[in-house]
């Protein structure tokens, strides 16, 4: 059975609250049935207004989404069948556990033996079995956020979108989870679309992230390539640590090209310079600048250490180079044999495939 | 296992609970200080008149103090037939005193309302020992039965017997239209004379449409109020406040101009063909004005303590209950509407309990049909001077609320009441 590519399409959607700015810029988004993807972007970036307007709370102002190719912009959100998961969970707190997830299936008019079948199945996906009783406010909030997924997904709904659900969590518990949501999508296959700010969560859970800016998808792709391969400096800024340097392009080839900097010159690979004279960006992630390297690197300079700061399993080093302040290098702890003193010059390359030249800022 | 756990001692040597006891002990003592001063207002200005509201409505120590020897004496009597020698002696002793006071009158008014037909015979009674002709070496008995026949008929004395105790609940029956007949039985005053079982009646009636309309009204506005953005809602807030800063007097009057035959309202509906001019409704001085005016005046009540509930309930709530599949009436109804009861007992209490005492209002626009129970308490207060009976109105007021209290306590249970 080939996967319909188009389960949830985007079709040149615009939005706007007041009539003057557009929140959301002619979006064209397609998602596959069975597909985790995350809107990853800062806030006022128009992410959660798109998952408002699939959710069916707000109406695009331009444009027409599809669900399974059906147009959804007049159906309320009580037809949409589209489970969801709210930042504040959102559950019902006048009413236990076992009924808050038996309300989608009681106003689908399920039989009560029916009821409790899956009401059973899904608090053992989430593994809550045994808390039917209790009360929301009885709960932890890891527990409480599993009973809104539970709910989410009771109904078998064909989309479940999910904004910002582990905002509210410490960090650890947040880790967790995640891996509970992605091992929870995985089993059952459900279409998940995923509203968050947090880039280490998009990474970790997606298929596919949207990476939204200023109502703009700025780029759409796997996490991987999306980390090694952005395609403009915001994505390059947004996702990860990004060492970057400002400069004009002197001379440009197939594969490589030639940035001018304020003081030296560095190798870097093209992607959004075409000709010679051009502005650019150069990125570097920290993790492909070496110290000392050993292989042969075809960008080769020296730096001064300004700081030090342990981090456990690495170490950070900030540096001065070529003008930049900012030059973060992260060295693994198992590498003790370098002399990381504050004042000490040291050698850094980097490969100029690693380099990306991207539109200036 | 052991069970005993070793006592832990402070450096001084005194066991932890006890010293600790003692530092708690002193900050119990000053927050006792604190909250003193109110405690004693509390006393002075709410307990001790209940208190004396409820001693003076069933006091009847005036007649016990006037007749001491005659009901001592009457103590022994059954009550069937008429009394001994002895009781008509002590009687007369009795009544020598009141006329020596000259408090004799009051005996009369007292008895007389016991049983009408006293004030005659105790009037001859008074002739008759004022000249002296009262031989006391004779039977007292028999000169007294001379003087008037009445004093001949058992009933006459089975009603002075009946005021013997220091304490009445004639008040209370009387209130309810009821009174203790010769038998001591409660019995129903004539049909034609029951004015207070309609004016209960009537208050409850009317607090409690005044607490519908006041729910009906309220919850939109309140919801209104909850769910607009500030600026607008602040506005509004304004409006439903508005009322509270004017003085109720003077609201009170707004509406007698507006509802009276020949004013705004009637001249609007004649205006728009609604009704003709010759025929314009009666809306004040009924129960229509009374309605109406006291529910733009307690519309507040219901709509802040409504308000300040559903100001806290997260608007994702309604929207995840139509994700999930409700209808938005649904969604309203199974999960909106239970999170704002604790708000719509809190708002209906208070508007019922200030609505069953309310007076200003239905005297001015209620006229006949449209008084209540208050406006007969103040009218006792004030023209009867039956201030015992004012008392016990007041307290059978007072009761009926803690019932009411006690009632929501049982249904909704006071903890969920939430004002603000």
């Amino acid at each position: 059975m080939s996967k319909n590519t188009e389960f949830v399409k985007f079709d040149k959607v615009d939005k706007s609250y007041d009539g003057k700015v557009l929140v959301v810029k002619d979006l064209n988004l397609n998602i596959s049935e069975g597909e985790f993807i995350t809107m990853l972007g800062p806030s006022g970036s128009g992410k959660t207004t798109c998952l408002m307007m699939l959710a069916g709370f707000e109406t695009p102002t331009n444009g027409e989404i599809y669900l399974d190719s059906n147009p959804i912009s007049n159906i309320p959100p009580h037809k949409r069948g589209i489970g969801m998961v709210f930042q504040n969970y959102a559950l019902f707190p006048h009413m236990t556990v076992y009924e808050n997830l038996a309300f989608p299936l009681r106003v689908r008019k399920v039989q009560k033996d029916e009821i409790d079948k899956k009401v059973d199945k899904a608090l053992s996906m989430v593994s809550l079995s045994g808390f039917e009783s209790r009360m929301p406010a009885q709960l932890s909030g890891g527990q409480q956020q599993r009973v809104a997924v539970a709910r989410a997904l009771v109904f078998d709904p064909a989309v479940v979108l999910m904004d910002e659900p582990l905002g509210a969590l410490d960090k650890n518990l947040r880790e967790s989870m995640q891996y509970e949501i992605k091992h929870i999508h995985e089993n059952i296959g459900v279409t998940v679309v995923y509203v968050t700010h947090d880039q280490g969560e998009a990474l970790t859970m997606s298929n596919r992230i949207a990476v939204f800016n200023d109502g703009k998808v700025q780029q759409l792709s796997s996490p991987d390539k999306l980390y090694e391969e952005p395609v403009n400096s915001f994505v390059a800024e947004f996702i990860g640590e990004n060492n970057t340097f400002g400069g004009e392009v002197t001379d440009i080839s197939k594969n490589v090209c030639k940035v001018k900097l304020q003081n030296g010159e560095i190798l870097a690979n093209p992607i959004s310079v075409n000709s010679k004279g051009d502005k650019t960006t150069v990125s570097i992630r920290p993790e492909r600048a070496l110290i000392n390297p050993k292989d042969k690197m075809d960008n080769n300079q020296t730096g001064k250490i300004e700081e030090v700061i342990y981090h456990g399993d690495h170490t950070r080093v900030r540096l001065d180079l070529l003008g930049n302040k900012e030059f973060i290098l992260k060295v693994p702890n198992s590498s003790n044999e370098l002399d990381l003193k504050l004042g000490n010059e040291i050698k850094v390359g980097w490969n100029s495939q690693d380099a990306r030249a991207l539109d200036p800022k | 296992m052991s069970s005993e756990t070793k006592q832990i001692l402070t450096t001084d040597g005194i066991p932890l609970e006890i010293s600790l006891k003692k530092a708690e002990r002193k900050n119990k003592i000053k927050a006792f200080l604190l909250v003193a001063p109110l405690l004693l207002f509390l006393i002075i200005t709410y307990i001790f008149p209940i208190g004396e509201m409820f001693t003076r409505s069933i006091d009847d120590k005036m007649i016990t103090n006037m007749l001491p020897k005659t009901f001592k004496s009457m103590e022994t009597w059954d009550g069937k037939e008429l009394p001994s020698e002895e009781v008509f002696a002590s009687f007369l002793s009795d009544f020598k005193i009141l006329v020596e006071k000259k408090e004799h009158g009051k005996l009369a008014q007292r008895l007389n309302k016991e049983k009408n037909g006293f004030n005659t015979i105790t009037k001859k009674l008074f002739r008759q020992v004022k000249r002296n002709k009262i031989d006391e070496t004779q039977s007292i008995k028999e000169q007294i039965m001379k003087v008037h026949k009445r004093w001949r008929n058992v009933e006459y004395w089975q009603a002075i017997k009946r005021t013997a105790p220091p304490y009445t609940s004639a008040k209370y029956l009387k209130a309810m239209d009821m009174y203790l007949n010769e038998d001591n039985k409660i019995t129903q005053v004539s049909e034609d004379r029951r004015i207070h079982r309609i004016l209960w009646l009537r208050t409850v009636e009317v607090a409690f449409f005044v607490t519908v309309f006041c729910f009906l009204m309220g919850y939109p506005i309140a919801h209104l109020l909850a769910t607009l953005p500030m600026k607008y809602s602040n506005l509004l807030m304004i409006c439903v406040l508005l009322p509270f800063w004017t003085s109720l007097l003077v609201r009170t009057a707004s509406w007698m101009i507006l509802l009276q035959q020949q004013g705004v309202v009637n001249d609007f509906f004649v205006l728009i063909g609604l009704v003709s001019d010759d025929n314009r409704p009666e809306m004040m001085y009924n129960k229509v004005g009374t309605y109406v005016a006291m529910t733009q005046i307690l519309l507040p009540f219901m709509v802040l303590p409504l308000y300040s509930v559903m100001k806290t309930i997260s608007p994702s709530l309604m929207r995840a209950g139509k994700s999930l599949g409700g209808t938005p009436f649904v969604a309203f109804w199974k999960v909106y509407f239970p999170l704002t009861i604790p708000g719509i007992g809190a708002g209906c209490l208070l508007v019922f309990i200030l609505a069953i005492g309310y007076y200003i209002t239905p005297a001015l626009v209620g006229g006949a049909s449209g008084t209540l129970i208050s406006n007969q308490i103040a009218y006792h207060m004030k023209t009867t001077l039956d201030w015992s009976f004012a008392s016990a109105m007041g307290l059978m007021l007072l009761g009926g609320v803690l019932v009411i209290y006690w009632l929501y306590n049982k249904l909704v249970g006071v903890d969920n009441i939430k004002l603000g």
